[in-house]
């Protein structure tokens, strides 16, 4: 198994990584029973994530996946923060070995979570705009 | 420049220069057929016939025909335990006793023989990685066939009492296999002394060639063909000899052997050291039995953290290294080892495994204790898990 450059880079320098104190929203998927678990933190103005930044426990993947999920919607408004697919986090690290793909689902849905999270704190229900929050599946 | 250090000795080794020099003249001077009748053949039939030699005085076997070459360990347990599944079969003896942590040429085997009838009885390898020789005995019924239990661990290194353990599968007539492949050439074995009626053994963990094993067999073990074809191995393992691989096998085997107890005093100093520095790191733990223990093994969790992060930072740094975390066995359990003695998944998913050979000095110790606890303490930093482990324990 091999990691392209791009993956082995955004784990090495992960980008955006640490607590953040004065978070929006926060969202934490995974479980350490299944090895990763990812927590996004987000800031909100006006509709757009001013500021994101990640704490991931998991395989070099993971913490690539996390990385690269936070460069693909910071500064963006949040409508298109909620189109993040896992694959357009793949494609943006020149693809994962395919026992990994499931790191990508993820950290699509760590950034969902934090979504779900932000509009929760507003008094919105999330569900409508973001969907039901899926766990790590052990299958 | 950096320094490069090789410390996944468990997994293989580096080819041996004076194996290498000798395997040489096999390939395009001495080529010939070991079967054949000019002197080229014979030539390459008395290599052969010196490395069983050689091989056989290794492990103090009482004649070279005791040992048939194959094409490794996985090949040595394969024919050993089907063989005597077959043997037992014909006496209508269909259960097998192993241990849960075998390595998976083992395990994949059993499962293989449950799935044409017969009963597997894994014993438990309890905290400290080691079978209770009493419960060996109560798994024995009327119609156990073999009992086949690893000398040395492959993850975590512990070893067995097998002279222990095969004299009470003979005290009930029941054949005694041992997948000895982590232990010939590391640790010193007779295999009259210990009893054992079959031990497996690879070439490419004592710096011989990959592709080389052999398995031993005492008289009066009738097992059956494994490969049908010409009259190689007394019949029972056809196709040409791979001359060069055995010349190998039995150089690096005899090397192994000469310099065994200098080399594992000097070892167990390392490993011994190690272990003290890493344990210092907090929430980490040592894995198996610290006595019972291969010289050159060290197998280590550190909590809140994920193995095969950790080993790409090694590698970062110059570092070669195993873990039995799940994304390092391909599947989302982690390794069956770690769970064998009783780790949560959590914690296995933690794992680091270092193993030294010969060519590891106290250098390569000293590099490795400058860099573990600073990618332990970076992966913590950046861990929700690690956190949690924080927060729940204030
Ligand atoms: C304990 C044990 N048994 C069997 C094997 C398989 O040996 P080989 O790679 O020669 O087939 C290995 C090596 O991976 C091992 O460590």
């Amino acid at each position: 198994m091999a990691y392209s450059e791009k993956v082995m880079d955004h784990f090495a320098n992960p980008r955006n990584v640490g607590e953040m104190s004065d978070a929006d929203g926060i969202g934490e998927v995974g479980n350490s029973k299944c090895g990763d678990i990812m927590k996004m933190y987000i800031k909100v103005r006006d509709n757009i994530i001013t500021d994101v930044s990640f704490k991931t426990f998991g395989c070099g993947a993971a913490i690539a996946t996390s990385s690269m999920a936070t460069e693909l919607v910071k500064g963006k408004p949040i409508d298109e923060a909620l189109k993040l697919t896992n694959k357009a986090v793949m494609e943006a690290l020149d693809g994962l070995p395919p026992v990994k793909v499931h790191c990508s689902v993820l950290a699509e849905q760590a950034i969902k979570a934090a979504l779900s999270d932000y509009y929760i704190k507003q008094g919105i229900d999330p569900e409508t705009i973001v969907g039901k929050a899926t766990e790590c599946d052990e299958s | 420049m950096q320094r490069i250090v090789y410390a996944d000795n468990a997994a293989t080794t580096r080819l041996s220069e004076k194996a290498f020099e000798a395997m040489k003249p096999y390939f395009c001077e001495y080529f010939g057929n070991a079967s054949s009748l000019y002197k080229l053949g014979g030539q390459s039939q008395k290599a052969v016939d010196n490395a069983r030699m050689l091989i056989a005085q290794c492990i103090n076997a009482p004649q070279p025909n005791n040992i048939y070459f194959t094409s490794g360990g996985s090949e040595s347990d394969n024919w050993a335990i089907k063989g005597a599944a077959e043997l037992g079969e014909r006496k209508g003896k269909k259960h097998i006793i192993s241990s849960k942590f075998e390595h998976h040429a083992v395990l994949h085997t059993l499962e293989y023989l449950e799935k044409h009838g017969f009963e597997v009885t894994l014993l438990d390898v309890h905290e400290n990685g080691l079978v209770r020789p009493d419960e060996l005995e109560k798994a024995i019924r009327d119609d156990t066939a073999l009992v086949t239990i690893m000398f040395a661990n492959n993850e975590i290194g512990t070893i067995q009492p097998i002279k222990e353990l095969a004299e009470i599968a003979h005290r009930h007539n029941v054949v005694f296999h041992t997948d000895a492949v982590q232990a010939v050439g590391t640790v010193p074995i007779d295999v009259q002394d210990l009893g054992v009626d079959m031990l497996s053994m690879s070439s490419h963990k004592f710096h011989g060639p990959k592709g080389m094993g052999a398995l031993y067999v005492r008289k009066g073990i009738r097992l059956p063909n494994l490969i049908h074809g010409g009259g190689q191995e007394r019949g029972l393992r056809a196709g040409t000899e791979n001359t060069a691989g055995i010349v190998g096998m039995s150089i690096a085997l005899k090397e192994s052997v000469e310099n065994m107890a200098e080399r594992n005093a000097r070892l167990e100093k390392m490993r011994d050291r190690l272990i003290e520095e890493l344990l210092k790191i907090e929430r980490s733990r040592i894995n198996g039995d610290r006595i019972n223990r291969l010289p050159g093994n060290v197998n280590m969790c550190f909590e809140g953290i994920e193995g095969e992060s950790l080993l790409l930072m090694l590698d970062l740094q110059g570092i070669s290294a195993s873990s039995g975390s799940a994304c390092t066995s391909g599947s989302l359990d982690p390794s069956h080892v770690l769970l064998s003695i009783g780790l949560p998944h959590e914690i296995a998913h933690g794992s680091l495994r270092l193993t030294f050979s010969d060519e590891n000095n106290e250098e390569d110790i000293d590099y490795i204790l400058s860099k573990v606890p600073q990618i332990v303490e970076r992966l913590r930093k950046m861990s929700p898990l690690w956190e949690k482990i924080v927060k729940e324990s204030k």
